[in-house]
């Protein structure tokens, strides 16, 4: 990729017990706003959405003793045109439940313009009837260009648009932190 | 008028002359060639240092598609196209629309060359009525109207009763039959050589096998009728090496070479552009190998051009749809230089050769030799100009070429045709 | 590394990489023919010609449905009955769909490099689907697909092609898809439908079904065409499918247990195949045609897609 900044790290936002609080507090928002696990169902923005989503649905598990399905969702096929950056690669679409009639949560790392989640909706709707979607996100940096606004916030983070938001999770990473970038000076 | 071309490196394979020397010309003729003769006998003098002056070239294989096929090419365009690249003569196939099988179509020939001809144009008449392989053309009042060689090129007499008495008919008239060597049903619906290319690619080859069936056919009844056989753009080592053995058991064949099988081979077929296709088609490595062996040696008599224009939109499409041929007059001699000479592949001497005496010499034609008395037909070259093939600004009507945008050194300088130039 | 070429013309001009994001992608796109609404929005927008100059429904009804599930607008041509039919030349013909801006064409045809023909001549993008006996990229593709879901992978596999190899893209592009992916091919049939120097591709020749289908993985039986015998290729249909012919019983004598059978279809019953073989346990002829959907929606995403991006 020809012309990509590098990047340094400038602060951290969250670490791993923050990042574990974060988790924790949102999985029981969702238990109350949903009155229970009932019907509820994650799906997860690929690739740490997906993540998020799993770690969601255990702690929902530690607390209530239910057990919440959990799909994958690619969005390529669903991105505007201005969001098309590069040659796309599809990883593909696992929702191995029906969606109808659910309470969908969808789970995502950082929510910015929103149009991520724009597709993700037109997805969803795609393939099948949910009752309810809500949103849930890790770190909301703000900057939105369409009206879409989370259930369930992790953090709510100012960014500038030069900065970029970095979340490390154990499984893809090897740790769990969240951080704020920049693009190196010179 | 008297030219005096002075200083240049004259190179005469006949006298067998290679050094800087004059050559004096007047009356359309060559009257002195040697060292130092005074600028006064002459009335305009040509100043040749750092040129190559050669006997005129020849080319004895050019279709100039006149009568019927003037959209391709005409005798003027196509004699244009000739003086463009060096050649002071140009024999031309019969396979025109109405096809030279008879008198009157090579009157008209000899008529336009004489009005718009800028070089000189010897007719080559059929061998067969309509190039149909079935009866034989009026061959004697075809040899009178002025053909110096018959031919059904494009087409193989494939009737080998037919073509001996072909050859046995015209044994009088000192003109050979030109043999264009295909079987015709062992290369049906072919488009390109037999190979691992064609293999590759998926399209309809042409085993090496259909040419040298019929060169040995043709070596065997020239054998037996005594006549001479001349063999059209060999292309294959098998044909090479029946000419070769034909040759040594006193066999009257002899054979020509065009320079694409010189310089290109199959690989140049991928990529499936139609100004590859050509009929005998590119053969292989080894192929070209032997054909510049055999032409340093002499088994192949000359170079013939095979100059075969045809209209953009009959090459651009379908590989398999697209005709046959090329146009060569324009970039022979300049190719030849840059491809062969000047690394050393081929003598320039034995490439003057064959491209004046010796076709000169195969068919009875005047000019080969610049001797006093022969006709001025002259061919100077510029061993050092660099250009590169531009077809758009070929003097032919076509540009079917695959040398477009090659970068060459070396080209003809000017042409003289008895002692008038045509061409600079 | 995505994909960066104007179009798909033969397997030949891929890589292992680029074959395998060709098999990759197709392989996530399989789910949509599973959904309710077979639909994304992935190609809407886009005008997408299937200029189809030899009659072939099956293959363009499968780039057609493929288009039309990413929401691309699939307009059909075929040669004959249009301006084709009076004469007008290829060249002429694609110039003038080209003026109306398709993204994609997708080009069959009986000539052999056609589509590169047109890829030269045309600035959208070009989909080989079939130029004579050249390459058929796609349906290579779809086969190579069906193998790995089958099989599990690619490297060490052994695939025998039965059939008139000198005259099929099938196999050719077959030959060079398996090859760069690290399979061992060989291919097989009468001599006189062997192409010569065909070992130069990297594949063994039999001459005998038998030792062409002994152990190996995967047997690729091609369809003979009528005209091979008019034209003295073949002395008789009835010899070809006796000698040449995959039954059962030959089946049961040589080959693995879990041999697939693959074949490009339409398959000539009774003669390359019996019909107990074509529709039996082993065969995954079917499957082919359902994956043939998913290529084709995967191609046409990659070209159609990645170019609106160069313009974003």
């Amino acid at each position: 990729m020809t012309g990509a900044p590098r990047l340094r790290e400038k602060a951290q936002v969250l670490d791993e017990a923050a990042l574990d609080r974060a988790l924790t507090r949102i999985a029981h928002e969702i238990l109350e706003r949903n009155d229970g696990a009932k019907d509820l169902a994650f799906i997860g923005l690929r690739t740490r959405g997906v993540t998020l989503a799993h770690r969601l649905a255990a702690k929902l598990s530690a607390i209530d003793g239910a057990t919440v399905p959990v799909g994958t969702l690619d969005i390529t096929l669903y991105r505007d045109d201005l969001d098309m950056r590069g040659a796309p690669v599809i990883r593909g679409t696992d929702i191995p439940f029906s969606i109808k009639n659910k309470h969908v949560v969808l789970v995502d790392d950082v929510l910015y313009t929103g149009r991520t989640i724009r597709a993700a909706l037109d997805a969803l709707i795609d393939l099948g009837r949910p009752a309810m979607i809500q949103l849930a996100i890790l770190v909301d940096r703000g900057h939105r260009e369409l009206p879409i606004r989370p259930d369930y916030i992790g953090k709510n983070l100012p960014t500038s648009r030069r900065e970029s938001v970095a979340v490390r999770l154990r499984e893809h990473d090897g740790e769990d932190r969240v951080v704020i970038e920049e693009p190196e000076e010179g | 008028m008297s030219l005096l071309i002075k200083n240049g490196r004259v190179v005469d394979p006949a006298s067998s002359t290679d050094a800087v020397q004059d050559v004096l010309i007047a009356g359309g003729r060559i009257e002195r060639v040697g060292r130092d003769l005074p600028p006064a006998a002459a009335a305009t003098v040509l100043d040749a240092t750092g040129k190559i002056v050669c006997p005129g070239f020849i080319d004895i294989h050019v279709h100039l598609r006149e009568p019927g096929y003037e959209y391709k090419e005409t005798v003027a365009t196509g004699t244009r196209a000739a003086a463009a690249g060096g050649f002071t003569a140009v024999c031309c196939m019969a396979n025109t629309h109405p096809v030279n099988d008879n008198r009157s179509i090579t009157d008209y020939i000899r008529a336009r060359a004489a009005v718009e001809g800028v070089v000189r144009v010897y007719p080559i008449g059929a061998v067969t009525r309509g190039l149909g392989g079935e009866e034989l053309a009026e061959l004697a009042e075809l040899a009178e109207a002025g053909c110096v060689a018959f031919s059904d090129d494009g087409k193989c007499v494939m009737n080998a009763a037919l073509y001996r008495r072909a050859m046995e008919y015209t044994l009088p008239f000192g003109a050979p039959v030109i043999s264009h060597a295909e079987d015709h049903q062992l290369s049906l619906g072919a488009s390109m050589n037999e190979g691992v290319v064609s293999t590759e690619l998926g399209v309809a080859g042409a085993p090496a096998a259909a040419e040298d069936i019929m060169v040995a056919r043709d070596v065997l009844l020239a054998e037996l009728t005594g006549a001479h056989v001349h063999i059209a753009h060999l292309s294959t080592a098998g044909a090479v090496r029946l000419v070769r053995d034909a040759k040594a058991r006193g066999v009257r064949v002899t054979a020509e070479v065009a320079p694409h099988h010189l310089l290109l081979t199959e690989e140049a077929v991928r990529g499936f552009d139609a100004n590859t296709k050509m009929s005998p088609p590119l053969r292989s490595k080894r192929d070209t190998e032997v054909l510049l062996e055999a032409l340093v040696d002499g088994t192949i008599d000359c170079i013939a051009t095979d100059h075969a224009p045809h209209a953009g939109s009959e090459k651009e499409g379908e590989f398999d749809r697209a005709a046959f041929g090329i146009v060569g007059l324009e970039t022979a001699v300049g190719l030849l230089l840059d491809r062969l000479v000047k690394p050393g592949a081929l003598p320039l001497a034995t490439l003057i050769s064959r491209l004046s005496r010796d076709p000169a010499r195969l068919l009875g034609l005047p000019g080969g030799h610049l001797a006093p008395g022969a006709p001025a037909d002259l061919t100077i070259l510029d061993p050092a100009a660099e250009w590169t093939v531009d077809p758009a600004r070929f003097q032919s009507r076509s540009r079917n070429t695959p040398f477009g945008g090659w970068p060459v050194t070396g080209r003809p300088w000017k042409t003289l045709v008895g002692g008038g130039i045509v061409w600079e | 590394m995505g994909w960066t070429r104007k179009d798909l013309l033969a397997m030949r001009d891929l890589d292992a990489s680029e074959i395998l994001l060709l098999v990759d992608t197709a392989a996530t796109l399989q789910e949509i023919a599973g959904r309710e609404i077979k639909k994304v929005p992935a190609l809407r927008g886009k005008t997408i010609v299937n200029l189809f100059y030899e009659n072939s429904t099956r293959t363009r009804t499968s780039f057609e449905i493929a288009g039309k599930w990413l929401s691309a607008d699939v307009i059909n041509f075929s040669a004959s009955g249009s301006s084709a039919a009076k004469g007008e030349s290829f060249i002429d013909t694609a110039k003038n769909i080209a003026a109306m801006s398709p993204d994609v064409v997708v080009v069959r045809h009986s000539s052999a490099g056609a589509a590169e023909l047109l890829a030269r001549a045309l600035p959208c993008s070009i989909v080989n689907a079939g130029d004579g006996a050249h390459e058929h990229p796609t349906q290579a593709l779809l086969d190579l697909l069906t193998i790995r879901e089958h099989k599990g992978h690619f490297e060490g596999l052994s695939v025998a092609i039965v059939g008139d190899i000198a005259h099929s893209r099938v196999a050719r592009s077959n030959i060079h898809g398996m090859r760069k992916l690290g399979m061992t091919v060989t291919v097989a049939g009468p001599p006189t439908v062997i192409p010569p120097f065909v070992q130069e591709l990297g594949v063994k020749v039999a001459y005998r079904l038998e030792d062409a289908i002994r152990d190996v993985d995967v047997i690729m039986m091609l369809r003979l065409q009528h005209e091979r015998m008019t034209a003295g290729l073949i002395p008789s249909l009835r010899e070809y499918s006796r000698y040449w012919g995959l039954t059962l019983d030959k089946l049961r004598a040589q080959a693995r247990p879990d041999v697939l059978i693959m074949h490009p279809g339409p398959v000539n019953r009774g003669i390359e195949l019996s019909p107990e073989v074509a529709d039996g346990p082993y065969s995954v002829i079917l499957d082919q045609v359902a994956k043939g959907v998913a290529v084709r929606m995967g191609v046409l995403f990659l070209l159609a897609g990645s170019r609106g991006a160069e313009q974003a």
